[in-house]
């Protein structure tokens, strides 16, 4: 039998629940968790079976969807925007930073509840909301909104610009606008949180890495959501209200003239929604980023290399994260000399980049980890991150771009460094926590085999992207073929890759499918795990006794502490002894 | 003609190039690919021997050199990259077209693009958003009250003479629209309410494919037309044939 933990599942009748969780069992942070984690899988479920609608309709343009028919070119629009917001807003940005954030950060620094359950479980309910509200979008009159997750007006702005721009736009804002609220509460739960509840020890300098991430993340959401809240209530106005921030005096959409009373500019959306959308993306891998440097750490049995740079690293992502919005905009139409500015912080932003790529590869230096399906994913992590983030770089070079910007070499540069490698934060984040969260250990030979086939299935899909984007095709095309004169030779041009990205994309989905077996069978097992699988040294495998759990909880030492040859592991909670002298 | 397509351009699957600072972009674009590919090999090298490596017992000592030196190497390889792409950036932006340049304006609008030449005079007439009104001949709203605009002639392709610069303005009606010519090594969107130059000069004559690359609506994929680089006496008996006073008439 196991010593409950303090992350006891909610509402079981162990001493633990009752003296460490005052709330009531819906404000529970792990049950937030798990509904956040909930939801993240429906939003990935239907973002994955749209990928794969757009993947087949590109490489067979004349496939009809079964039930449905052919594709029309505003549907395939719609299933991009629909994609992109489910997997930005509700996957990359809720399950690393919400969902695991409340399932395991509280007990990672040593505290048993949240700052504000009641305003926890209040953001679960209106991001729940949002997305209820994103989901209906299909089925509302004139269908969901096609201007894609950035909403670029004035086609945002005016409803005869195309199909969906009506109704489906608006509720677009809506789901938006809730989750923007929603995130912003949850920020303020999980940074207060961090600062007043760590327990007795827990110092700074000895927070693991996750909860750096985490704390960075959520401190650059609050500034990030409030002004996307900002602009999409600019917007909003502009839609219904006749005013003018983000379109000029006059306009002929669809052959109707538009006056506004105002003369904007739709570049204004551009500074505000990538103020906003730069830092979103450094929000979905940070949690990831942490991660991996604690798991690679306790695999590798030893220190992070590094590690107190590595906390400044991961804040001085956060810190460039918000300047660099611009490098979105080279060839949008911003000062050229604006265009140089955003190139140095983008170019900035490499370094601390690569200084987390080599901690990494310093800590695993030489440790001979054990190669467990956690570690795999880790290390698949670091990877993606590289492949992905090398071709940051060159995207931050406003001349690349000039002829880079918006081709399939941006869509495969966001899609590793951000997609890829986030969801492999998401799998190392489930692999490694499943004994805390289930009370059972993951199967090592399914998840081997799910590492390495989504492995092949990640670079199959992404890597060929690569070439159609440098043959010059962009995004949001609905279709290669068809098209007169050199344009239609070019985009058709690249349709053999095209076929063989689709192939890599269903063997990349088809590559989840022993996850999911390996979730059933784990799930039905009766053998419930080892209380640390892992050796892991951090607070949340605190082994809590049901007399000792009115007993509060101390931090004795910095997280990832083992002996030399890696034979014994220090965990955070274990008194300091008089030989060994870590610190 | 243009270049016969490199080694390179071929691994990498660029397009012709037929612009004047074509070559420079891909000769920058090409030391970059190398190098990330390089990383990336180096990267996974690294990582392959690490896990591989026989675990010492001995306590690490701190080596400032090792621990330093590769982050200063990447600093310094970064710099370089972005030096020489500001250099071009510099180039290609940061003034405007020549004098002499070839004057075009580019209106685009769901989902073509409009190439208005300004005639002999060098001066685009005036247009009104009102009088705006493709079915009748007018899809740029020409106001017909000024005499500067009498000379202009609009044409669905763009049609350029070879090895002289061309400096375009670019407009939307509409929406925001991406003009792009992949084999110019060429991108600027097109925003209403604003005018953006942007000035290049094609080398080789040939048609190449001009595309929309910033999503306009669902017509977005098709938002397609040519660029047309002719002679200079093949373009100068273009300009004659289009030439046409007041309403000018689309090929």
């Amino acid at each position: 039998m196991n010593p409950p933990r303090n992350l006891a599942a909610p509402g079981s009748d162990s001493p633990t629940q009752r003296s460490a969780a005052p709330h009531p069992r819906l404000t529970h942070h792990r049950t937030i968790g798990f509904a956040y984690l909930a939801l993240s899988a429906t939003a990935l479920l239907a973002g994955l079976l749209l990928s794969l609608v757009m993947r087949l309709h590109l490489a067979w343009p004349d496939w009809r969807l079964p039930l449905h028919g052919p594709v029309l070119p505003e549907e395939y629009l719609g299933a991009v925007t629909l994609h992109g917001t489910l997997m930005l807003f509700f996957v990359l940005t809720v399950a690393p930073l919400w969902g695991f954030g409340n399932l395991i950060l509280p007990a990672q620094i040593g505290s048993r509840r949240t700052a504000f359950p009641r305003f926890n479980a209040a953001a679960f309910a209106l991001t729940a909301l949002a997305l209820l509200t994103l989901l209906a979008s299909p089925f509302v009159p004139g269908g969901t909104a096609i201007s894609g997750w950035t909403s670029y007006p004035p086609m945002s702005a005016i409803a005869a610009s195309g199909p969906g721009q009506a109704l489906g736009m608006d509720v677009w804002l809506l789901s938006i606008a809730l989750f923007a609220l929603a995130s912003c509460i949850a920020a303020v739960n999980m940074l207060t949180t961090i600062l007043c509840l760590r327990c007795d020890g827990m110092v700074w300098h000895r927070l693991p890495l996750t909860v750096w991430g985490w704390f960075t993340a959520a401190l650059l959401s609050l500034p990030a959501f409030a002004v996307l809240l900002a602009a999409l209530l600019l917007l909003f106005c502009d839609r219904h209200l006749q005013t003018g921030f983000f379109l000029p005096a006059t306009l002929v959409v669809n052959g109707v003239l538009i006056r506004t009373t105002t003369d904007g500019s739709p570049l204004l959306w551009l500074h505000l929604f990538w103020f906003f959308g730069h830092p979103e993306v450094y929000i979905a891998i940070l949690p990831g980023i942490g991660l991996t440097s604690m798991v690679l750490a306790n695999f590798a049995r030893r220190r992070v290399f590094a590690y107190r740079l590595m906390i400044a690293v991961t804040l001085l992502i956060g810190l460039l994260g918000i300047l660099v919005w611009g490098h979105h905009m080279f060839v949008a139409g911003l000062s050229p000399f604006a265009g140089s500015a955003f190139a140095i912080s983008t170019m900035a932003i490499a370094l601390p980049a690569s200084a987390e790529v080599l901690s990494w590869l310093a800590t695993i230096w030489g440790s001979r980890p054990r190669l467990t399906s956690a570690m795999l994913f880790a290390l698949g992590f670091v990877s993606l991150f590289v492949a992905g983030g090398l071709t940051g770089p060159i995207l931050a070079q406003p001349i690349l771009d000039q002829y880079l910007h918006n081709t399939f070499f941006v869509v495969a540069h966001f899609h590793l460094i951000m997609a890829m490698a986030g969801v492999f934060g998401l799998f190392l984040a489930t692999y490694y926590w499943f004994p805390l969260l289930a009370d059972r250990t993951l199967n090592e030979t399914l998840g081997r085999t799910h590492f390495f086939a989504t492995l092949v299935g990640a670079y199959a899909t992404f890597l060929p992207m690569h070439l159609t984007g440098l043959a010059g095709e962009p995004r949001h095309y609905a279709q290669f073929t068809g098209i007169a004169g050199p344009a239609g030779t070019l985009l058709a041009s690249t349709m053999p890759l095209q076929r063989i990205i689709t192939f890599a994309a269903i063997f990349l989905a088809a590559a989840q499918l022993p996850f999911l077996l390996n979730l059933c069978i784990t799930l039905r097992s009766p053998f419930p795990s080892a209380s640390n699988p892992w050796d892991a040294t951090t607070m949340e495998w605190a082994p809590e006794a049901p007399s000792t759990a009115s007993v509060p909880l101390i931090v004795h030492r910095g997280p990832s502490e083992y002996s030399l040859d890696g034979q014994n592991c220090y965990p955070q909670w274990q008194p300091l002894t008089q030989p060994e002298q870590p610190e | 003609m243009p270049q016969a397509p490199t080694l390179a351009h071929r691994l990498w699957h660029l397009p012709l190039d037929a612009s004047l600072h074509g070559p420079a972009l891909d000769q920058h674009l090409l030391l970059n690919l190398w190098i990330v590919l390089a990383l990336l090999a180096l990267a996974h090298v690294l990582v392959f021997i690490g896990l591989a490596k026989r675990r010492t017992r001995t306590p690490p000592r701190r080596q400032r050199t090792i621990e330093y030196l590769p982050i200063a190497t990447l600093a310094l390889l970064f710099t370089v990259l972005a030096a020489r792409a500001e250099t071009l950036w510099q180039a290609a932006r940061y003034t405007g077209a020549d004098p002499s340049a070839l004057q075009v304006e580019v209106t685009g609008m769901q989902f073509v693009w409009y190439f208005r030449y300004p005639g002999p005079d060098a001066i685009f007439g005036a247009v009104k958003p009102e009088l705006i009104a493709p079915g009748e001949g007018n899809p740029l709203g020409r106001d017909p009250t000024d005499d500067s605009g009498r000379d202009d002639f609009i044409s669905s392709q763009l049609v350029l003479p070879a090895a002289r610069q061309v400096d375009l303005r670019l407009r939307a009606q509409d929406v925001i629209h991406g003009f792009s010519v992949p084999d110019m090594r060429l991108k600027q969107n097109a925003v209403p309410g604003q005018t953006i130059h942007i000035h290049f000069t094609p080398t080789a004559p040939g048609d190449y494919a001009i595309l929309c690359t910033q999503l306009c609506g669902s017509g977005h994929y098709r938002m397609a037309a040519t660029l047309r680089v002719l002679s200079q006496s093949d373009f100068d008996a273009w300009v004659a044939r289009h030439r046409m006073p007041a309403m000018g008439a689309t090929p």
